[in-house]
Order: C-alpha cells, then structure tokens, then sequence
C-alpha cells in the first residue's frame, strides 16, 4: 500500500502576512531561547521550572507558525501540562539545599561555555556544508490539502500504526515503574488481609474441650 | 523571509543551551534533567520544521515519539530522585556512586 506524502501546511503568506510571520517567528524564538537560557541560570529551581514553561509555550507558538497545529498543542498539553507540572511537584517536595548544589557552577562555567561553543560552531559548520534538495530549494511551506489533525491521523493509524501502539506500551511501563519505585506501604496502619482472612479454616481458630462442672478449663 | 534555516539555528541554539545546562549543573539532578527535557524539545522543533519544508508528516510522527519518550523520561527520572533523596536525603550526583555499579 502505497502513502502518499499529504501536504498539510496552511497556504504560504503573502504580503503584510508575510511580515506578520516573520515578527511571530522573532518573538517566539526570542521568547524560546531567552527562557532556555534563564533555566540553566536560574538560583532558585522553581523559577527555573516556571521559565521551562515559557520556553515550552513559545516552542509550541513555533511549531504553530510551522503549520504543525497538533504538534503544538501537543506540547502545550505534554509538556507544559504533565511534565513541568511533575517537575514542579518534586522541586517543592524535596527538602534540598539548592545553594549548597551550585557549588560547582562557577568552576565548571568556562569549560562549559567553552564546550558550547564548540558544539555550536560544528553545527553551524555542519550546516553551511549542508546543501538544500530540490524539495527544499522552494524555500517555502507547501500548502496544504487537509487540516494537519487528519493528516496525521491517518499516518499514525496506517503506516505508523505499530510504533504507536510501542509508544503506547512505553508510557504503560513508565507509569508502572514510577508508581512501583515510589509506592510506600504505610506501616502504622493495619488493613485487612484479605488472604489471610480466606485461607483461615476453623480447625486451625476453633478448638473443642469438654470441662467438666466447676473445673473449669485451661487455656 | 523566515526559512528552515532560521529555524535550525533555533533549535541549534536550543540545544547548545542544554548541553550547557548539563554541564553546569552537574551536581543537581532536577536541572539535567530539565536540560534534558530541553534538547528533546530542540530535536522536536529541528522535526517539525523539516516536516513543514519537505511537505512530509513523518517528522511530525518521530516527533511525537520524541515527545513520549521525553514524558516517559521525565516520570521514571524524577520517580528514581525521590526515592534517591529519600534514601540519602540529597540529591547531589557525586553520592549516586555508592552501589559501586
């Protein structure tokens, strides 16, 4: 069975769109970077859980400019919704002494400045070594003959349909594994054993004496 | 004109800025992982706008992938540090090494 490559993108912007696009973008990967930036920063964890947002938010407003709208919102409701929300949770629940962890921060500063810089010099020199196909050549986002959501639907419920059921399957053993490595049976109450309760039989609970009159008996 | 170039230069930048993190912060766990969690995200933006270029919903597909692996890594990463911390009482990476592992 044979899929076609489905265009999905709105129409390119013409015009006074065009600059409209253009601002958006700037904003966006401004309002991206600057936060990724404070993240890394940031003295106190909980801003920098807070600034992790603003950063997921614009993320998805460029994911929005790329026409890639379930991407978005996706990442609005995975990452803003669930994960920083789980990181936020752990940050306010353990006691820690923030400051006494940032003890290595200045000394490891210029060796990471150092290492960043490289990095991203390769990938820029990596880039410019990178010459654009003839599906790139055009420079603009093809139009779309679909919304993006049925699109995609219909990629991930045809060809895809097995590695979304794994991704299923990885978010199944996630769960598990986070609720079996931090599960903790209280030990100052006492529940019912209902186990117990069932595998009790009355030979083992009931004993019958015959004391005779005013001896009573011996337990 | 906004092209796919200046969108791989975000997510470059992106992903720069979380390998820094890593290296900055290397005794506390909750911000690797946030970098972490930040590197995903340019690798998904790096996706997206190839997808959008080519006119190809694959990226876009691998995207989501990343996105679940990347909630799925949050979860068990952070579950992990909390019994970490209630273990030790800190979360500090130069005491993981006492399993001897």
């Amino acid at each position: 069975m044979a899929f076609p490559l489905r265009r999905f993108a709105p129409p390119p912007p013409r015009g006074e769109g065009l600059l409209i696009a253009a601002i958006a973008f700037y904003l966006f990967a401004t309002f991206t970077i600057v936060p990724a930036l404070l993240v890394i920063f940031a003295r106190n964890p909980v801003h920098s859980v807070l600034w992790l947002i603003v950063a997921f938010f614009n993320a998805a407003g460029l994911m929005l400019l790329l026409g890639a709208e379930f991407i978005a919102m996706l990442v609005v409701i995975v990452y803003v919704g669930a994960v920083a929300v789980l990181f936020l949770f752990v940050v306010m629940m353990l006691d820690i002494d923030f400051a006494q962890l940032r003890s290595g921060f200045t000394r490891n500063l210029p060796f990471g400045i150092i290492i960043a810089l490289i990095l991203l010099a390769e990938m820029f020199v990596a880039g410019m070594g990178w010459k654009a196909g003839p599906a790139l050549s055009g420079r603009a986002i093809p139009a779309a003959s679909q919304p993006n959501i049925v699109a995609l639907g219909q990629l991930l419920y045809s060809r895809y349909l097995f590695p979304f059921e794994i991704a299923g399957l990885i978010l199944l053993v996630a769960m598990i594994g986070a609720i079996v490595l931090t599960h903790r049976g209280r030990r100052d109450t006492r529940p019912q054993k209902v186990w117990k309760q069932i595998a009790r039989r009355p030979e083992d609970a009931i004993r019958m004496t015959d004391p005779g009159v005013g001896e009573g008996m011996k337990l | 004109m906004i092209g796919l170039t200046h969108y791989l230069t975000v997510a470059a930048v992106l992903f720069t800025i979380g390998v820094l993190g890593i290296f900055l912060n290397r005794r506390n766990v909750i911000l690797m992982l946030m970098a972490i969690e930040l590197i995903l995200l340019a690798v998904n933006i790096n996706l997206v706008a190839f997808s959008a270029y080519l006119g190809d919903l694959t990226g876009q597909v691998l995207a989501m992938f990343v996105l679940t692996v990347a909630a799925a890594e949050a979860a068990i990463g952070l579950a992990i540090l909390v019994i970490f911390f209630r273990r030790r009482g800190s979360i500090a990476v130069d005491d993981v090494n006492r399993m001897r592992g």
